[in-house]
């Protein structure tokens, strides 16, 4: 699962007020090289939550992103390659996702995570 | 990708092996699938650098014919571990980075705007009522662009209506009729809806479009 799925995903337990971002635990993190496509980075970075990114990139082990960020960032090419990398091409094979709130977690198993829910939280 | 290059590479994936009825697990056809995003691709550009989601993907057709056509991101989400096992298999066979994700479409949650596209052949709730409507109800929630979903001819009027009513789509529209040489369904139609903003709060206006393919 890359960052970027990551950054979309937030818990969706019943009576959760702010399930987003979910935490990640991580057991196993693989990189696969992705086609670099700036265009599509500097349009994505409008929609992501940053702060989400840079924790979850941290928390798998890459720290080169700026804590802070802002549109003009976009014109570095240094800038645009860290983006890609945290965005794209990590990703967390093994681990689970941590709600926020309650703590509970979502297992993730051979990259996929598992956001069914019990009867109870539905 | 050529048209055809394209309906051979999907007639090649792995498909459901144990097939669960009560899923309504059956497989969008080559033939069907390459025509469905290569029209998205080609008549709207809804495709290619798009963050794309394909809701009940089951093996993946759909999400990998995106990713075949240049998607940048794909997702494809099902409720079963199993096909989802045999999606990422494909994804694999055809050197496609496609990410999954096991949930049930239904109370899924997830943030606005990223999607672009949503692909789906959801189930046409003959086994569990609505089961289709859940479907489009999320994903226009979820598509910033269009929806582009497989449906039963029978309910192509309600479908419509209850899409532009309440669920804020702003057209939908019937791109083809198709036929389905399946055990569960025999007719289906690919609509097209299209949601977007038209004013910061967020009221959606609608259009009708129609398109043929043979
Ligand atoms: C008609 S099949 C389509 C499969 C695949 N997208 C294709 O086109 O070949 C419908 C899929 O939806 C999945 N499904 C059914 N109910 C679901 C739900 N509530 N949430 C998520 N997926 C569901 C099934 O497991 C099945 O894979």
């Amino acid at each position: 699962m890359r960052l970027l799925t990551h950054n979309m995903l937030s818990s969706n337990i019943k009576g959760v007020a702010n399930g987003f971002p979910l935490r990640i635990e991580v057991e196993k993190v693989v990189e696969k090289q992705v086609d670099f496509n700036a265009d599509f980075l500097k349009n994505m970075f409008a929609k992501i939550e940053w702060k989400a990114l840079v924790d979850a990139s941290r928390s798998m082990g890459y720290s080169e992103l700026p804590g802070d960020a802002n549109p003009s960032m976009l014109d570095s090419d240094d800038f645009l390659q860290k983006f890609h990398h945290a965005l794209l091409e990590l990703h967390l094979e093994e681990g689970a996702l941590v709600c926020p709130e309650t703590g509970r977690k979502f297992p993730v198993n051979k990259g996929i995570p598992n956001m069914l829910l019990h009867e109870d939280e539905v | 990708m050529k048209l055809k290059q394209l309906e051979g590479l999907l007639g090649s994936i792995q498909q459901f092996s144990n097939p669960k009825i009560d899923l309504e697990q059956y497989p969008t056809g080559p033939h069907i699938a390459s025509r469905m995003l290569y029209t998205a691709e080609n008549s709207f550009g809804d495709v290619s650098d798009k963050v794309v989601a394909d809701f009940g993907c089951g093996c993946g057709t759909l999400g990998l014919a995106a990713g075949l056509l240049g998607a940048q991101h794909v997702i494809g989400l099902d409720i079963d571990d199993q096909s989802l096992e045999i999606a990422s298999i494909n994804a694999d066979d055809l050197e496609l980075d496609m990410n999954f994700v096991q949930c049930d479409i239904k109370n899924f949650r997830w943030r606005d705007q990223i999607v672009d596209t949503v692909i789906m052949n959801p189930p046409f709730g003959t086994r569990k009522k609505g089961a289709d409507m859940d479907f489009l109800s999320v994903a226009l929630k979820v598509a910033s662009q269009a929806v582009y979903s497989l449906h039963k001819t029978t309910t192509r009027d309600h479908v419509k209506r209850t899409a532009l009513r309440d669920y804020n789509a702003s057209s939908a529209e019937i791109l083809c009729e198709v036929y389905h040489i399946q055990l569960i369904c025999s007719f289906a139609s690919i609509f097209c809806v299209y949601p977007y903003i038209i004013d910061n709060i967020s009221r959606i206006h609608s259009i009708l479009l129609f398109f043929m393919v043979n």
